[in-house]
């Protein structure tokens, strides 16, 4: 039964989506299965994490069909800490979930779509099969499209239909790319066609099938200029979704784009220069994004852009060094951003308004709250010792390194953006006196809910600040962690012989 | 064979995305089925096509003994059609919802999103 | 819609089509068929029947709500592709009964996920024809 350890992760968050739909219409029972679940969700990530940090990367041969004709599952360390940190975000937020989201909407199916969600993205960093991770991709969307229109307002369906359009193109670009894909080489395991496309000949049509696998998780992950979809939706749904999605959804995208970039399209200068040039017009263009807006959760939304602009400026750097940068910053960015869009959930649960001109007076009025709140934002910004500043020292380094001195300008000017943006809004609705909001009468405020809701909406922003403070000052071990992937990364074909050179067990 | 469905593909293509970037929201909905359609008939050209068995070995033999047709093309196209045919009809509900709640079949009028709040 | 020829005809054609959706699922494994296009036809026989008679009837004839057959089916696969990891071999590997059963031929694990199958994909079809229809 060990063999199949890796796949636990992914059988635990199905049986969890199925047992969720029995229990359609008891929304209580829904919220303890689904609290209860992620959390032992987490330990058997937990224990899994360690297995393949001891034991090396693992596979599983799924129907005992030898790779490359079967779809393989792999866990290899960068994998299993996506796995990871996705069911500390996914425990996180389902907690958030239960006390924050209304009743109304938890009736149709929030949490048992919630955690086909997250069992999207568990399958999507397992699998090792190109189709299959195309597969994963739809559920996600799938998942994200009936979250995203939950409860039906007007500016969420509008959003939902932008949201729709662009993922739904994306999607179909990357079947496209897909297609000519297999067409070039017969294959859709990604080891055997890290092999295969090497020994192509027609290196122009692997450069376009390389483009189009760029384009269609280029949007995916909301990069200059495939991102306007992200702003115009992610502060639509109620802040619990934008939590997940803020955190989760463009990181797969990532994911894909460096799994795909260090594996099968490797070593390619023309890319590494085009993927450089589209990191640095991102981070450009995100900072600036989020400079002008009032809506705290479109800040937010400019700052995924922005921020996505650092890891893919490290995977178009290409050495080690640049390569670990981006894993420590993907690490980082997703604790951060989960726990920012629950802030902003917080906030508005207090206040009943997420605009900064009409917020103010939260310092005087909640200190405790305050401080908690501090230590995301300003991880974001990376002030030292707090988890944002270690990855910008490798990225730093790595362009010093490659001689890149535009990536340099962008990566200090984001920063220095970035910094602008978060005074900016600490000043605006921390410091500055409270303004007189108009009361709603039918809203449930902080000060009205019962206590067990507060607890469920303080609780995990307290623990996902935890986890961020624990990554700022152990920021040794996760530079460990990331130096060692990238290492991985980098000499791909320890990950080519673990899936084709499996035995299988009669 | 080849070349004919090579320009259905390239117009089903074209007029797909022609169809996605015009206002109207129902048009939209007849671009995504376009395009969808016209990935699932990429797949089935780049996979070669071939006249042959089906590709199942007979009892009494251990290899294919004549030409056949590869099976991994038509097990993925049969997978994309069952996800298009989920997301085209998510397209279709969440398009009427909008339609009504937003009252416009103009994508241009929606711009909820963009105001300032 | 409602003539009267159809709805005599959809009430001796709903058992006649469902019989036949299961006769394609049972003979998937081998030849043309299978539990996504049976579930399609025994959903097609429930839809003509709602043409017919109307949509109240079709569900007063389901007794349950479609919807409930997805986890059902869901669980049903789950646990067909569980079975082998139970006795040490890789996840959805084929199990098989050794001896071949009368009429149905030989059962295995396959059957099973074909099953879950077939009730997901009518769970799915006629819950969201129900809610089209519903709410034009």
């Amino acid at each position: 039964m060990t063999q199949q350890l890796i796949l636990y992760p992914l059988l635990l968050q199905l049986l969890l989506a199925i047992l969720l739909m029995f229990f359609w219409k008891k929304i209580n029972t829904q919220r303890i299965i689904s609290m209860l679940g992620s959390l032992v969700h987490l330990a058997v990530s937990i224990g899994v994490f360690a297995y393949i940090w001891n034991n090396g990367t693992q596979t599983v041969q799924a129907g005992s069909w030898e790779a490359p004709f079967g779809i393989t599952f792999i866990a290899d360390t960068f994998a299993i800490t996506m796995v990871l940190l996705t069911s500390i975000a996914g425990l996180a937020v389902s907690i958030f979930s239960s006390g924050s989201v209304i009743g109304d909407r938890l009736r149709f199916g929030y949490f048992p779509i919630f955690h086909f969600l997250l069992l999207g993205l568990t399958g999507a960093f397992l699998t090792g099969d190109i189709f299959n991770l195309y597969v994963w991709f739809e559920i996600i969307i799938i998942s994200s499209f009936v979250l995203i229109t939950i409860g039906g307002e007007k500016a969420q369906l509008e959003g939902a239909v932008k949201y729709f359009t662009l993922n739904f193109l994306a999607s179909m670009i990357f079947l496209t790319a897909i297609a000519v894909l297999y067409g070039l080489t017969g294959s859709l395991n990604m080891a055997d066609l890290a092999n295969k496309v090497a020994a192509v000949e027609n290196r122009a049509l692997v450069e376009i099938t390389a483009i189009l696998f760029l384009i269609g998780f280029g949007i995916k992950s909301a990069v200059f200029p495939l991102y306007f979809w992200l702003p115009a939706s992610y502060h639509t749904p109620p802040s619990a979704v934008s939590a997940i999605f803020g955190g989760l959804l463009t990181k797969v995208g990532v994911y894909a784009l460096i799994r795909v970039f260090t594996l099968i399209f490797v070593g390619d200068a023309f890319l590494d220069q085009i993927l450089l040039v589209l990191a640095i017009f991102t981070l450009f263009s995100g900072a600036l994004g989020a400079l002008v807006q009032n809506n705290i959760r479109k800040v937010f939304s400019y700052l995924i852009i922005c921020h996505i602009g650092y890891m893919i400026i490290g995977l178009g750097m290409f050495t080690e060094v640049a390569i670990a940068g981006a894993i420590f910053y993907l690490v980082h960015d997703i604790l951060v951003k989960t726990n920012l869009f629950m802030i902003s959930g917080l906030i508005y649960r207090i206040k009943g308004s997420n605009s900064m001109r009409a917020l103010g007076g939260f310092y005087a009025n909640y200190p405790k709250l305050s401080l908690l709140m501090f230590i995301p934002l300003f991880s974001l910004v990376g002030i030292p010792p707090l988890s944002g500043f270690w990855p910008k020292i490798s990225l730093i380094t790595a362009s010093f390194e490659t001689g890149s001195y535009w990536s340099l300008a962008a990566i200090i000017f984001a920063s220095f953006i970035t910094l602008v943006v978060i005074a900016k809004l600490w000043a605006e609705v921390f410091w500055k006196d409270a303004q007189e909001i108009p009361v709603k009468p039918k809203f449930r405020y902080y000060h009205k809910i019962k206590n067990i809701k507060r607890i469920q909406i303080v609780v995990p922003i307290v623990f996902l600040s935890m986890v961020t403070l624990y990554v700022g000052f152990g920021a040794e071990h996760i530079q460990t962690l990331a130096t060692r992937i990238s290492s991985e990364l980098m000499n791909n074909q320890q990950y080519i012989d673990a899936v084709l050179n499996t035995q299988i067990s009669e | 064979m080849e070349i004919l469905l090579a320009i259905i593909i390239g117009i089903l293509y074209a007029a797909g995305i022609y169809m996605m970037l015009r206002r109207s929201l129902v048009k939209l909905i007849i671009g995504i089925i376009l395009l969808g359609n016209g990935a699932n008939l990429l797949i089935f050209l780049l996979g070669r096509i071939t006249e042959g068995a089906p590709p199942i070995i007979p009892e009494e033999s251990k290899v294919f003994l004549e030409a056949y047709a590869d099976p991994v093309p038509q097990a993925l196209i049969l997978t994309a059609i069952v996800i298009s045919f989920g997301l085209q009809s998510f397209a279709i509900i969440l398009v009427k919802r909008a339609h009504k709640v937003v009252k416009t079949d103009d994508l241009d009028e929606m711009n909820a999103t963009d105001e300032d709040s | 819609m409602s003539t009267l020829i159809l709805r005599t005809a959809s009430n001796y054609l709903l058992p006649v089509l469902l019989v036949f959706s299961i006769f394609i699922l049972l003979r998937g494994h081998y030849l043309p068929g299978g539990g996504f296009v049976g579930g399609l036809i025994a959903a097609i026989a429930f839809v003509l029947h709602a043409f017919a008679n109307g949509l109240d009837n079709t569900k007063g004839l389901l007794r349950f709500h479609p919807g409930f057959l997805m986890p059902v089916g869901l669980a049903l696969a789950f646990f067909s592709g569980m079975a082998p990891v139970l006795v040490d071999q890789s996840f959805m590997t084929g199990l098989w009964f050794p001896q071949p059963f009368p009429v149905i031929g030989n059962v295995g694990s396959a059957l099973f996920f074909d099953i879950g199958v077939y009730l997901v994909v009518i769970g799915v079809t006629l819950t969201i024809i129900f809610t089209i229809s519903e709410s034009a």
